[in-house]
């Protein structure tokens, strides 16, 4: 079932709708730099979808629009229905960098995302703590960011968006710093937690076999500038999926090898003129 | 070659033995009829010595230890709150801060003792006229620094904070205030150090009471050993309130990875 017509859905399952959004940026010197050209892109609810393009503005730019924290030059984005005014509130963003707060321990980082909500601070704590424990950070409470390795804060970051239990779960090359096993071990653990509480993902990444592996849907995006959507395939591997052990499977063999002859071309396009503007990583 | 604790303190003694051993030869013992270090000018280490412990001993330096300290202490406090509140707001408000960017930087220019007679002036020969000299010289560390943590907080931490939905009283609160009291707590050293500047070069430029007060007086009628016991007692204040900041400072940033290893 490739890509069903998403006409005799109705509009509130789709979760995120990027309608013919495209990005400008203001340079300090020169003309505006446009990094997304008009685009539409659809997560229905429940729906895992992986950005996979070559590195350059394109991907984390449409994250940013679908969290709110950039405006678009042109087009709409709507949460189920409903277009976004300023920041995304049904949202959970986990970035790239370390986002956590340097100053508060492990638990205090996870009990702030409820306490700033309202949440009385003993209940944010004990649900933060049964949070930790769920990423496997049981014992590893009290420690200050800088006492964590980057995958333990990682799962900090996990706990610290998914408490909130957002409708929406942004990723913006959640595992990138992290090496081949960890990312695998880090994929399974968000799998997991998906499978629990299915909600829709963007997942943004330039690993093509990691978007294989997680997603249900691929989209590739070409080179920027005016970097758009080229490329939209389902992945129609079976779930519950196990992030390290599925790479041996032949259908993951196939869609690798079909989408990555899409990929390549734009790879080494980028390649060619790497004209990224400073501050779109 | 690892050096221990022990071999190390060892090393550290020795080293002010031989200077009070070299000063007290010159001083004492004559060379060809000529003194290195002639009594009148350089005092002896004994002698120092002896009048520092005197000065302990009838509790006459106690009074001048409590005004120089009173003055630091203020100093501090009132230049740290200034420099927090300015250094907050001109952060937030760039147009403030583009508007006194030259006046904050020319008056920082200025060397603070020229300063020092206008508060005499303004303010008495009390201890509040060091007071001012030392908030001078506080406020600008602290505004500097605040300045400068606010408006360097991780742009990364603050989009992921603003994320999980703070409004901006919680984004001061967990994100610019942490950020910028680390920021102060770094220079906390100097600013203290710089308090006591203000206290110690304000009463020695006119006071009756402090340590500023003792070393001047002491001066004025060539009594060089009470020059140099106001010199020790000095220092030996400093080293105890540098101290004080270290505890202080490991107590509130344990969460900054040079302070948490250091104490390993």
């Amino acid at each position: 079932m490739r890509e069903s017509s998403q006409d005799d859905v109705t509009s509130d399952h789709i979760a995120v709708d990027l309608d013919s959004v495209s990005i400008v940026y203001q340079t300090a010197s020169g003309p505006p730099y446009a990094a997304v050209a008009p685009t539409s892109l659809t997560v229905l609810d429940g729906e895992f979808v992986a950005i996979v393009g070559p590195t350059g503005c394109g991907k984390s730019t449409i994250l940013n629009v679908a969290a709110g924290l950039i405006r678009p030059a042109e087009g709409v984005v709507r949460l189920f229905g409903e277009p976004l005014a300023g920041l995304n509130r049904l949202a959970g963003y986990l970035f790239q960098q370390n986002s956590l707060m340097p100053w508060k321990t492990a638990v205090d980082n996870v009990a702030i995302s409820l306490e700033v909500a309202g949440t009385p601070r003993g209940e944010a704590l004990i649900q933060a703590r049964q949070w930790l424990t769920q990423v496997g950070l049981g014992s590893f409470l009290d420690r200050y960011p800088h006492q964590l390795s980057g995958g333990q804060r990682k799962r900090v970051g996990l706990a610290q968006v998914l408490i909130r239990h957002p409708k929406v779960l942004l990723m913006d090359e959640p595992f990138g710093p992290l090496d081949a096993q960890m990312r695998q071990i880090m994929g399974n653990l968000l799998l997991d937690l998906w499978a629990a509480d299915r909600k829709a993902v963007l997942f943004v990444t330039h690993d093509l076999e990691e978007a294989i592996a997680l997603a249900d849907r691929v989209v590739i995006m070409s080179a920027g500038p005016e970097a758009r959507i080229i490329g939209d395939h389902s992945i129609d591997l079976e779930r519950p999926r196990d992030a390290s052990e599925i790479r041996l499977n032949a259908r993951f063999h196939d869609l690798h090898r079909m989408i990555w002859n899409q990929l390549k071309e734009e790879v080494v396009m980028a390649y060619h003129h790497q004209v990224a503007p400073k501050g779109c990583a | 070659m690892p050096i221990t604790r022990s071999k190390l303190l060892l090393l550290q003694i020795l080293v002010a033995f031989v200077v009070l051993v070299i000063w007290h030869m010159g001083a004492t013992v004559p060379i060809a009829g000529f003194y290195l270090f002639p009594k009148f000018f350089f005092s002896t280490p004994v002698d120092v010595i002896r009048r520092v412990v005197k000065l302990f001993v009838t509790g006459l330096i106690w009074k001048h230890l409590w005004i120089t300290l009173t003055e630091t202490v203020l100093a501090f406090a009132i230049g740290s709150l200034s420099g927090i509140l300015i250094g907050f707001w001109f952060a937030r408000k760039p147009l403030v801060a583009a508007v006194f960017d030259p006046y904050i930087k020319m008056i920082n220019a200025l060397p603070r003792v020229v300063l020092a007679p206008i508060f005499m002036l303004w303010l008495g020969l009390g201890i509040w006229s060091k007071v001012a000299l030392g908030v001078t010289l506080v406020f600008f560390i602290v505004f500097f620094n605040v300045y400068q943590g606010v408006k360097e907080v991780s742009p990364v931490v603050l989009a992921n904070a603003r994320m999980l939905g703070m409004n901006e009283r919680q984004l001061f609160r967990h994100v610019y205030w942490p950020s910028a009291l680390s920021w102060m707590f770094s220079s906390l050293h100097t600013s203290v150090g710089f308090a006591l500047v203000g206290a110690v070069v304000g009463e020695y430029l006119g006071a009756a009471a402090g340590l500023g007060y003792v070393i001047h007086e002491a001066e004025g009628t060539f009594d060089v050993t009470g020059v140099f016991a106001g010199m020790v007692v000095l220092a030996a204040f400093v080293l105890v309130i540098d101290w004080a900041v270290t505890l202080i400072e490991n107590r509130l940033l344990v969460w900054r990875p040079e302070t948490a290893t250091g104490g390993q």
